[in-house]
């Protein structure tokens, strides 16, 4: 079946970038903050430097892997933001549907959602100054209303079901409903969402890294990577190709991850659940 | 003029066998009823007619539609027999039709398919075909949109859909299951009248053998993917041999044995009861509207009483079952359970909803598919102060009062049947032992053989557990023989109340009269 190479596929790609990641914290192949002038520019599969070096000198697969580190921590930080607050908010709506609470975290978010999201990034580092820091409470912001809608929405049907009315008979309130009914039935969603919201980070911080509101030097980035590069991109194309192509295919990893946890979580298609 | 021709029909979806050796005929003009239960293979048969099967299906046998071999049609000849030869009606008629077009355009739709014509032609065909199923245009213009109208009406406008091309046969999938008994007597008697006006074939598929008792000239009964009886309708009731169908026809008129344990004492009081809804508004600055879904409702249920409320859709049971319940604060009137008010002030009073108890109507949709059976029954100890020590001895026993076993307790609910899953509903709503269970349309969605069990059970648990029941029904056959006394609800208000039999034999109100009229008929019982 189509949909299960792709999840194998997704999960393959995000298990090889992860462990890259992990990797970098034991070994790399050279020191990535090391500047050696005398190998500057070394083109791909030279002796020593697999992927190259940049204009410093500097080995650039070291750098992919220890940048995987700042990708992926931005974007668990920024997932993990988004559900953390977004969760209970879309949840309290949905106990409190068409009540005053309800009118204003949705309004809320509606508000949120408003703003373009890189606008208001540039801004919160603007005003605190850029660092990986503030990049990851950026993109968390955003992810806040992402989260609160999914779960507002999917509880919201949830809330009509009998065996809510059920519990609802047997004595419980609002919170508790949420937490033990509502909750387990809307995690799947939740999952799949947060893979893909996983993906956007990464994007994101690449983003405003590009833009120079990410990661600081010499803390290594995708994103800064390809800025560094684009001057040089007519005689060292190497050095814009694999930052980029790090990014295409961790993002296009989490995505067919995403989409195929989806149609195996989904109960429509998971027939059992009848 | 023999319409359809079923020889031998069998069908495979992979390795597992749905059909054998279905034989069927229909003639021009004529009803065939194809009766059974879940899981019969009745809607199969339809769908292998149509060759509207899943994926990795092996039909084996002969269709013969007049002239046309189904089985060796090529899926181009068959889009071009469906909808023109062949239309189908479904049970779910609030979801059948598009919401975003208009019936109008539906219904032209259709006819634009399979007929080059110009829209304006097909759209007085549509009309014309609408006027037939009854939908007359100075009411229903071709303008309309499904919301605009009731479950009957948009299973009318299914019909017109399905007859504006004049098919040779006609297929109903459980066309009524899903209505009001009124509204399902206007729809079978339409179907009858466009059957024989236009000499078209129609294949009822139901559960429901009173149904298909009034309509059809020839029934065949399927169970297990066999047809196990058939023949002309008088000549079947009248002479049935094989037992599954006589159970079935038992199990259609059962009247479980129920002893009379009506006391004196009142358990629950209510009393000029008021429910009003704000319907939303319809424009920015209109004034908030009101609706009241109950209006002024008051009766006494006995302790040891069974009670029946009947009333179709929308006539404000089920509000008036959550003020009982105290899931909702009345506007008016009061309830009383045991002399003590379900609601007071703001909150429901606990001490009270302990001792009354919900079972709901669907099955499947009553339990948290990811909880344990154990977790899913023991849920309303939360209503007393302390759960017990003994929470797994006593989910034990109230699974075993339902005729489960007390291993059934590690399962997860898609592990049961809808008829086991009700009992585990009972058994949630018994754990507590309370003194009231409102059942709330609780053996609607469930086949006749188990709806049959289903009953014994609640007249067992009843003498057993001292148990008082208010049982929320639209099935006027269910509520007479599991009821002592029963309300007839119309537009939130009670029009009639009294003993069940009275009630039925002799109505005194014309809603109750047109109820029990439009009710479907078995016919007295032969030999028992």
């Amino acid at each position: 079946m189509l949909t299960s190479k792709n999840l194998i596929l997704g999960a393959l790609l995000t298990a090889f970038f992860t462990a890259l990641a992990l990797i970098s914290f034991l070994y790399t192949p050279h020191d990535h903050t090391t500047v050696d002038i005398v190998n500057k520019l070394k083109k791909p599969l030279s002796e020593g430097y697999l992927l190259g070096t940049d204009h410093f000198g500097r080995d650039i697969l070291s750098m992919i892997m220890v940048g995987a580190r700042t990708s992926i921590a931005v974007a668990v930080v920024a997932v993990g933001i988004g559900m953390i607050a977004g969760v209970p908010l879309g949840l309290t709506a949905a106990a409190n549907r068409g009540g005053p609470l309800d009118e204003v975290i949705m309004r809320t978010n509606d508000l949120v959602f408003a703003f373009p999201s890189l606008v208001i990034a540039i801004l919160i580092t603007a005003i605190f100054g850029p660092s990986a820091l503030n990049a990851i409470i950026a993109i968390g912001i955003f992810n806040i209303p992402v989260f609160a809608r999914l779960t507002r929405g999917a509880a919201l049907s949830l809330w009509q079901r009998d065996y809510i009315l059920a519990a609802r008979v047997a004595g419980k309130g609002p919170a508790r409903i949420s937490m033990e009914h509502i909750l387990p039935n809307v995690a799947n969603l939740l999952i799949v969402q947060g893979t893909i919201q996983f993906s956007l980070g990464i994007l994101a911080e690449a983003g405003l890294s590009y833009v120079g509101l990410g990661a600081q030097p010499p803390t290594p980035s995708w994103g800064r990577m390809l800025a560094d590069s684009q001057t040089m991109i007519s005689f060292a194309p190497h050095m814009a190709l694999f930052p980029g192509l790090a990014i295409v295919f961790t993002v296009l990893g989490l995505n067919l991850l995403g989409d195929g946890l989806r149609d195996l979580l989904d109960p429509r298609i998971r027939r059992d659940a009848r | 003029m023999t319409l359809l021709r079923v020889e031998n029909l069998s069908l495979n979806i992979g390795q597992t066998p749905i059909l054998h050796d279905v034989s069927l005929t229909l003639y021009a003009g004529q009803i065939a009823g194809v009766i059974g239960e879940s899981g019969s293979g009745k809607s199969m048969t339809a769908y292998a007619i149509t060759q509207l099967l899943p994926p990795r299906s092996v039909t084996t046998g002969a269709v013969h539609l007049d002239k046309t071999d189904i089985l060796t049609a090529s899926e181009t000849d068959m889009c071009a027999l469906r909808g023109n030869d062949v239309s189908m009606i479904f049970q779910e008629p609030m979801t059948a039709l598009n919401p975003v077009k208009t019936i109008g355009d539906q219904v032209a739709e259709a006819i634009l398919i399979h007929e080059n014509v110009p829209k304006a032609e097909a759209m007085a065909r549509a009309r014309a075909a609408l006027d037939r199923v009854e939908l007359p245009a100075d009411r229903f213009p071709l303008t309309r949109y499904p919301h605009e109208m009731s479950g009957g009406q948009r299973q009318r406008v299914c019909i017109a859909m399905a007859i504006a091309l004049r098919p040779k046969l006609l297929i109903a999938d459980e066309p009524t299951t899903a209505l009001d008994v009124t509204t399902q007597a206007g729809i079978l008697t339409l179907l009858t009248r466009l059957v024989r006006e236009d000499g078209m074939g129609l294949l009822m598929i139901t559960h429901d053998l009173a149904v298909v008792h009034d309509m059809a000239d020839h029934i065949y009964i399927m169970q297990k993917g066999r047809v196990v009886e058939s023949g002309a309708t008088e000549h079947l009731f009248n002479h049935m041999q094989h037992p599954y169908s006589k159970a079935l026809l038992a199990a259609s008129t059962h009247q479980p044995d129920r002893a009379a344990g009506a006391q004196e004492t009142p358990l629950l009081t209510v009393n000029n009861v008021t429910r009003d809804y704000t319907p939303p508004r319809t424009k920015l600055w209109s004034k908030p509207g009101l609706f009241r879904a109950v209006n002024g409702v008051s009766f006494t249920l006995r302790k040891g009483e069974s009670l029946g409320l009947v009333g179709e859709s929308g006539c404000g049971k089920s509000t008036l079952t959550r003020a009982i319940l105290g899931l909702e604060e009345i506007q008016g009137g009061e309830i009383l359970l045991g002399g003590e008010p379900v609601f007071t002030g703001k909150h429901p009073n606990r001490a009270v909803r302990r001792k009354m108890q919900v079972v709901f109507q669907d099955p499947y949709g009553s339990f948290n598919p990811r909880h344990k059976v154990s977790r899913l029954v023991s849920e309303p100890f939360h209503l007393l102060d302390t759960r017990p020590a003994d929470v797994t001895a006593q989910v034990a026993e109230a699974l075993t009062a339902v005729g489960l076993t007390p291993e059934d307790a590690d399962k997860y609910p898609h592990e049961f049947s809808g008829g086991q899953r009700q009992r585990i509903a009972i058994a949630r709503a018994l754990i507590i032992r309370p003194e009231l269970i409102i059942l709330d349309e609780a053996v609607s969605a469930l086949d006749v053989s188990i709806r049959a069990q289903i009953l014994d059970l609640l007249a067992e648990l009843s003498r057993t557990h001292g148990l008082t029941y208010l049982f929320i029904s639209h099935d006027l056959s269910v509520v007479r023989s599991i009821t002592d006394r029963v309300l007839v609800m119309k537009a939130g208000k009670i029009v009639e109340q009294g003993p069940t039999s009275r009630v039925f034999d002799s109505p005194d109100h014309d809603y109750t009269r047109s109820l029990i009229a439009a009710a479907p008929k078995l016919p007295e019982k032969q030999s028992a």
